[in-house]
């Protein structure tokens, strides 16, 4: 298909153009964030469009770690994404794994069974599951975050899984079958091996969905200050001073909070395009 | 010497290594889905508060006094029902009128792509806290803006009737998602169709009605559902724009914040239980309607 000229102008003048705008735009709120970080206490309320602001405070970004514990906010955090990834890429890839290639009683029904909860409103699930681990003693700890984690408790990682695993070639694993290799063995040495791309979109999804969580620390750690997470840290930083006078503050623990996604998608872009992609097309 | 037991599974081992696999994923689908979803039934019929009381079985009286004493069910549902019907299909415009143009083969695409889908993996608590500041009427960005072009100030976050245009802004920053999905959907529409329609003399508009639309109608299907379940379970940015209480007037109390609210300020967690059963009923509700329907909307191909 040759492009024709009427083509080529409309893309210069109307496509790319707008496509810059709008670039701009989508942009906008991080270079405002940044610059605004870089403000004082006295220059946050200035009432004026700048966005390299005068002067530039750097020392922001250190004196944050005295006034607001986000070591010890980071490291919470952590133990959700570590628990998230285990649960993600080993717990859901072996029952994955089960779902798209070995054969035992039932498989289809608890396929059918996988799908529907992953149709089920997170909604219906909060009040109970407090209620549940509230009578076992729970809330206030990290259990209740990290046990559904641990248990590989995400229907899509799962389904995600086994798609892929699917399309693995059945030469492989029938081959090590007959050299008398386990299912285990099959899964560990020819599966996991052979399925990078899932297995870094289920990552990425995991690392990104426990940092990012909100809803389940504010219920199970709400007074517990010294357990909250990097995003419990940065909803108390407006509420405790409320006041716009802070505000460069809370886009330094927003600048903090954001990086680290950053670079996640940075590394694993293809990965988390090709998995957000795939869950669109499948759907 | 073997036992009964060892001899079956050792004769049957084969049958039940799968089980094994699914051990896990089936303990947490009892245990996170399972017994959560029917405990929330039967709370939702007590006055169950907290974890020292008995609770006592209400009957309906909890679903009675949600449809017909409860201002603020009418209020929140409402709220997130205006929610719905303008940010959903805005940013699903949005979405598919990026992903056309990206989809011109146009220069510099992975760029435009990469720069589009980056408010998407923006931690949500950032994103609110960042238009939080934005929105501050009196030294926000978007007011200094307005300001600027001679336009009048609005106070985006103390006037009712701001909220939720304010959150539907925030919530369109993030359409890169579902960018990304129209995009590969549009990529992977067969260019013979468009060969075809060329040699017959189609206009581009033509083109993408009566092309690029019907094709990629079970994607636009998808994001709209999706987009529609996630709509009504809104939470987490409203929290942390509004408050628990939603803003002033209650104008951006969403309902799942209603659910919040009764549950963990007041420790009504029956009532909240018959709230969120409500939900669930007009979430399911909608996904069947539109499940439904979809065949006269939706092209699935020839098969």
């Amino acid at each position: 298909m040759v492009e024709g000229l009427y083509a080529r102008i409309a893309k210069w003048t109307f496509v790319y153009p707008l496509l810059l705008v709008s670039s701009v735009v989508m942009l906008f709120p991080l270079a405002w964030t940044f610059s605004t970080s870089l403000k004082t206490a006295a220059t946050v309320t200035l009432r004026e469009v700048k966005l390299i602001p005068d002067p530039v405070q750097w020392s922001n970004y250190i004196t944050i770690f005295e006034e607001s514990p986000l070591i010890l906010y980071t490291q919470n955090t952590m133990y959700m994404v570590v628990t998230s990834v285990i649960g993600g890429v080993v717990i859901c890839a072996l029952a994955g794994y089960a779902f798209a290639r070995i054969a035992f009683p039932a498989r289809e029904v608890l396929f059918y069974v996988l799908l529907s909860t992953m149709m089920l409103p997170h909604v219906v699930q909060i009040i109970p599951l407090f209620v549940i681990f509230d009578r076992m003693g729970l809330v206030g700890t990290f259990w209740p975050l990290i046990i559904p984690r641990l248990l590989g408790h995400n229907a899509f990682y799962i389904f995600l899984m086994r798609q892929f695993f699917r399309g693995i070639p059945l030469e492989l694993s029938d081959a090590a079958r007959m050299d008398g290799c386990t299912e285990l063995g099959i899964w560990a040495r020819i599966i996991m091996p052979n399925s990078k791309p899932v297995l870094a979109a289920v990552g990425i999804f995991s690392i990104q969905f426990a940092w990012n969580d909100f809803l389940s620390p504010l219920i199970y750690l709400g007074p517990k200050k010294e357990l909250w997470t990097l995003a419990l840290g940065l909803n108390a930083q407006k509420g405790f001073e409320g006041e716009i006078t802070s505000l460069h503050k809370m886009m330094v623990i927003s600048v903090y909070m954001i990086i680290p996604m950053l670079l996640v998608f940075a590394f694993g872009q293809k990965y988390m395009i090709e998995g957000v992609t795939f869950s669109g097309m499948k759907g | 010497m073997l036992t009964g037991m060892q001899r079956y599974l050792h004769r049957h081992r084969a049958k039940w290594v799968g089980f094994a696999f699914i051990l896990p994923w089936i303990l947490s689908a009892l245990w996170f889905d399972l017994i959560p979803f029917v405990t929330n039934l039967y709370l939702s019929f007590t006055d169950y508060s907290v974890s020292t009381s008995t609770p006592d079985w209400l009957g309906f009286e909890n679903y009675r006094e949600i449809l017909e004493i409860d201002p603020l069910f009418t209020k929140s549902l409402g709220n997130t029902v205006y929610y719905l019907v303008l940010g959903v299909p805005i940013r699903l415009v949005v979405a598919f009128a990026i992903a056309v143009l990206l989809n011109l083969r146009i220069h510099a695409l992975g760029t435009f792509r990469t720069i589009f889908y980056i408010p998407s993996v923006v931690p949500l608590v950032a994103v609110s806290i960042i238009f939080f500041g934005m929105f501050n009427a009196r030294y926000g960005i978007f007011n200094q803006l307005l300001i600027l072009l001679d336009l009048p100030p609005v106070r985006w976050l103390t006037r009712p009737e701001w909220i939720k245009p304010a959150m539907i802004i925030m919530s369109t920053w993030g359409f890169g998602a579902q960018m990304v999905i129209f995009l590969a959907g549009l990529q992977g529409i067969p260019s013979e169709l468009y060969e075809a329609a060329e040699m017959d003399g189609g206009s581009y508009w033509h083109q993408l009605f009566r092309i690029t639309i019907p094709m990629v109608s079970p994607v636009i299907f998808f994001n709209l559902i999706i987009g529609i379940i996630g709509g009504f379970q809104v939470f987490a940015s409203a929290y942390v724009l509004l408050g628990p209480g939603g803003g002033p007037l209650n104008a951006g109390l969403f309902y799942v914040l209603h659910i919040y609210n009764n549950a963990f300020s007041y420790f009504r967690l029956g009532y909240a239980a018959a709230l969120s059963v409500v939900l669930f009923l007009i979430i399911l509700f909608f996904t069947v309607i539109m499940v439904k329907t979809s065949d006269r909307w939706v092209y699935y191909g020839d098969t």
